[in-house]
């Protein structure tokens, strides 16, 4: 039974991306009164970048042509950590959020110097920008996993869904704290509005799309891929968080589609209603996201030690 | 008396027009400047034995436009006006560009739209001077002149210190035509196409000044419905950029739903233009003598129903953007140009109306049927992106009463276009219009035979594109596209 839900994971991971994608995109064109791609529009978007041949600029070195196989990688071997479906992941050890962190840490160091290698002044802002804001998510990510952890009485992620609803009125107000933290990731790491702007064309205002402007081809059909899957990947931990433990591996595995089907379409209704904020003020939105997690912190130290009850 | 006192449409003789020599022209125009007059036309004409140059200052309190001119043919260089009147350093570049004349004391004599000085090839962009900024932090982001998407080519270098953006220096002229030179060389029957072709986004605006300019040559007074439909024409390409315009503002804020809402609506004032002329951007309805289509009563019902579902629409859009907290905090206080600069450096149209400078040529200098149906200046303080916007929204809804005004109340007099006869010789027409992006003006200087031997055409970017400049200083650097799109200048109606 173990090796089929992994069997199901893996799949999911590759698969999901995809339609994370074209789900949102579809919520989008549907909000704003247009017919929209179909959903697996992405499919075919990168089918067609990988059978298209590289444009590589004569400035860039070697790190140029690795880095997308490299950031790509990274995001796969950090899927492989989280619990998808069944609450299960394909790999899993102590502390293993900690790996997951820095390989996604990793991916982005990686693209970060590939933007910076073709010398493009667009280029070096975009990376500018991706490390700053990149720098300050980290904290506020260790300290919600951590905390969740330490409530769960775990220290690897599938340590951390270990904890069922109605344990206590307490943690279900702590967990949906956690999940609008894990929420906010899911926008930073996939580069989503109010954050960035996926679509639009003014290299001047972009972040993620700025980086990969000399990408193309198949180097650009991994990183936008990766960065699909990322959502996926971050999105599974809130699905878990969410999703009760003890179910039939059907209904789980239901429940963790539909979670991340209503993911991509908050992230579409988001973006169809909602300006991107000023790029001074994205540093304040990441601060939410870390001083919700020091109130998950806190509360969840004062509950163990006893001061809450 | 130093100035020829005239009218907008009015036509002036050439020996009217007092000539002083340049040191009192340079006086005059400083002491008329320094009394609230702003130039609109500084110019130089070539074609016979003794250059001339000719200055036109708009009295807007007045509506009146004075007139002077200076005999520029031994003239090598003068003492620039740009250090007293700043808003002429555009005019003075353009005039140092086409005769060589050197303004000496003018703080930034850079090409226009060349790439090399024409009467100094040793002078090129390439040993140009640049302006530079040294330190640690400092870079320079060039952009362009390609930009991503389909719009037309300029080049921008921003210095920068880390995101804030301490200087930008444009760098147009890629889209250099020599318009006004054909003008000149074109049959009389074809000018009217290049008219049209000054500025892809003006058609009618651009269009309607040069007939008018070809009308008050010839003394024609258009008929009063022919006249009205022009009216109309303008105000539905008003409204219709103006949208167009909300709409892109809002893709830059990545507020979707704005985007895509304003752009449908834009389209349906386009088609409305497209349901009286057979063109979307309406182009040949304005002709000289009149228009070439008429508004007959089931096509006037038709632009009713539109405009009506162009109004609600833009108003429950309207509404809901200004009222969103995430958009205005993308709006408020970002690319602001005060009330003294914008007057300073001449700014026009509804960029100068949302930093509080009431400039408006319908009501200053009306023309056509403004004569008879006055609009009321739109004005706000705060010279942001927001204001910028905001004018803009406010315009489009007083177009299309404007325009419901004129359908109810269309003239019903005749010919609708009429031959417009004979041109008067040696004459100086100027010709104003207030386009959806502000000022335009034309003019035209006939020779003994009543041709037009030097045509000059002023499109509103002329004036505005440094606005744009000083609008992005001190702001974040991702704040450009947002501030480059709430003024939506155009590269061809700069480089002509």
């Amino acid at each position: 039974m173990i090796m089929i839900v992994k069997a199901v994971n893996l799949a999911l991971l590759f698969l999901l991306p995809f339609f994370f994608a074209g789900l949102i995109n579809r919520v989008k064109s549907r909000l704003s009164g247009r017919m929209g791609p179909p959903i697996l529009q992405p499919v075919k978007d990168f089918v067609k970048l990988m059978k298209k041949s590289e444009v590589i600029s004569v400035s860039t070195s070697l790190v140029f042509i690795i880095a997308p196989s490299i950031t790509l990688g990274s995001v796969i071997v950090a899927g492989l950590l989280v619990p998808m479906s069944g609450g299960s992941s394909i790999l899993s050890f102590d502390a293993d959020f900690i790996l997951f962190a820095y390989l996604l840490g990793l991916g982005k160091f990686f693209s970060i110097i590939s933007a910076m290698d073709t010398g493009s002044s667009f280029e070096g802002m975009g990376a500018s920008r991706e490390g700053t804001f990149a720098g300050l998510v980290e904290p506020p990510f260790f300290i919600t996993i951590a905390s969740l952890g330490l409530l769960g009485g775990g220290i690897s992620f599938s340590g951390l869904m270990k904890i069922p609803f109605g344990t206590g009125d307490l943690t279900g107000l702590v967990f949906l704290m956690g999940v609008v933290a894990l929420f906010i990731m899911v926008i930073v790491e996939g580069c989503r509005v109010p954050v960035d702007d996926p679509n639009t064309h003014l290299e001047l205002t972009m972040i993620h799309e700025v980086m990969i402007l000399d990408n193309s081809g198949p180097g650009l059909g991994y990183l936008t891929y990766s960065s699909w899957m990322k959502m996926v990947v971050m999105g599974s931990i809130i699905a878990n968080l969410i999703i009760p433990e003890e179910l039939y591996y059907a209904w789980s595995l239901l429940l963790f589609l539909a979670v991340i089907a209503l993911l991509a379409m908050v992230i579409g209704i988001i973006e169809t209603v909602m300006a991107r904020l000023r790029m001074t003020h994205i540093p304040q939105f990441l601060f939410f996201m870390t001083s919700i997690s020091i109130v998950v912190l806190s509360t969840i130290v004062l509950f163990i030690s006893g001061g809450l009850k | 008396m130093n100035w020829a006192v005239t009218k907008n449409n009015r036509v002036l003789p050439l020996k009217n027009i007092p000539v002083l020599d340049m040191v009192q022209l340079r006086d005059g125009i400083i002491g008329k400047c320094s009394r609230g007059m702003r130039p609109i036309l500084f110019f130089a004409d070539r074609r016979e034995k003794s250059p001339m140059l000719y200055a036109a200052l708009a009295d807007d309190d007045n509506s009146r436009i004075l007139v002077s001119s200076a005999d520029i043919s031994t003239i090598k260089k003068y003492n620039a006006i740009t250090p007293a009147v700043p808003s002429f350093h555009l005019f003075e570049r353009e005039l140092h560009e086409e005769t060589g004349i050197v303004p000496e004391g003018h703080p930034w004599l850079k090409q226009v739209r060349y790439s090399w000085n024409r009467f100094n090839r040793a002078e090129t962009m390439e040993n140009y001077p640049f302006y530079t900024m040294e330190g640690e932090e400092m870079h320079e982001v060039a952009v362009g002149p390609i930009h991503a998407g389909v719009i037309e080519p300029g080049h921008f270098r921003f210095m920068c210190q880390g995101e804030d953006v301490y200087h930008l220096e444009i760098q147009l002229g890629y889209q250099h035509r020599g318009m006004e030179d054909l003008f000149v060389k074109w049959k009389k029957k074809s000018a009217i196409h290049l008219a049209e072709s000054i500025a892809g986004d003006t058609v009618i605006g651009h269009a309607s000044a040069y007939a008018a300019a070809v009308e008050t040559l010839c003394g024609t007074e258009i008929s009063r419905r022919a006249q009205s439909i022009r009216a109309i024409a303008l105000e539905l390409e008003r409204l219709a950029i103006h949208i167009g315009d909300m709409g892109a503002i809002a893709n830059d804020v990545a507020y979707l739903i704005g985007n895509a809402v304003f752009g449908a609506t834009r389209t349906i004032a386009i088609n409305t233009l497209l349901a009286i002329c057979g063109s979307r951007f309406g182009r040949s309805l304005v002709r000289e003598g009149g228009v070439l289509y008429d508004i007959s009563a089931p096509l006037a019902r038709e632009i009713k129903t539109n405009l009506k579902k162009i109004h609600d629409d833009v108003t429950l859009m309207g509404e809901t953007m200004f009222n969103s907290a995430g958009v205005l905090s993308r709006l408020d206080h970002t690319g602001t140009v005060d009330t003294d600069t914008a007057k300073s450096i001449g700014l026009v149209g509804p960029a100068a109306r949302a930093s509080g400078v009431p400039l408006d040529v319908r009501t200053d200098h009306p023309f056509g049927i403004y004569r008879y149906f006055p609009v009321h200046k739109l004005v706000l303080y705060s010279g942001d992106v927001f204001a910028r916007t905001y004018v803009r929204y406010m315009e489009v809804k007083q177009s299309i009463d404007f325009i419901f005004e004129q359908i109810d109340n269309l003239p019903a007099d005749k010919p609708l276009i009429m031959e417009t006869g004979r041109q008067q010789p040696a004459c100086l027409s100027i010709s104003m219009t207030e386009g959806w992006r502000g000022e335009i003006v034309h003019a035209a200087v006939t020779g003994r035979s009543g041709k037009i031997e030097r045509y000059k055409v002023k499109d509103p970017s002329f004036n505005n594109w440094y606005g744009l400049a000083l609008a992005v200083r001190d702001n974040g650097i991702s704040d450009f596209p947002l501030c480059n799109k709430s003024f939506n200048l155009s590269y061809s109606g700069h480089d002509l």
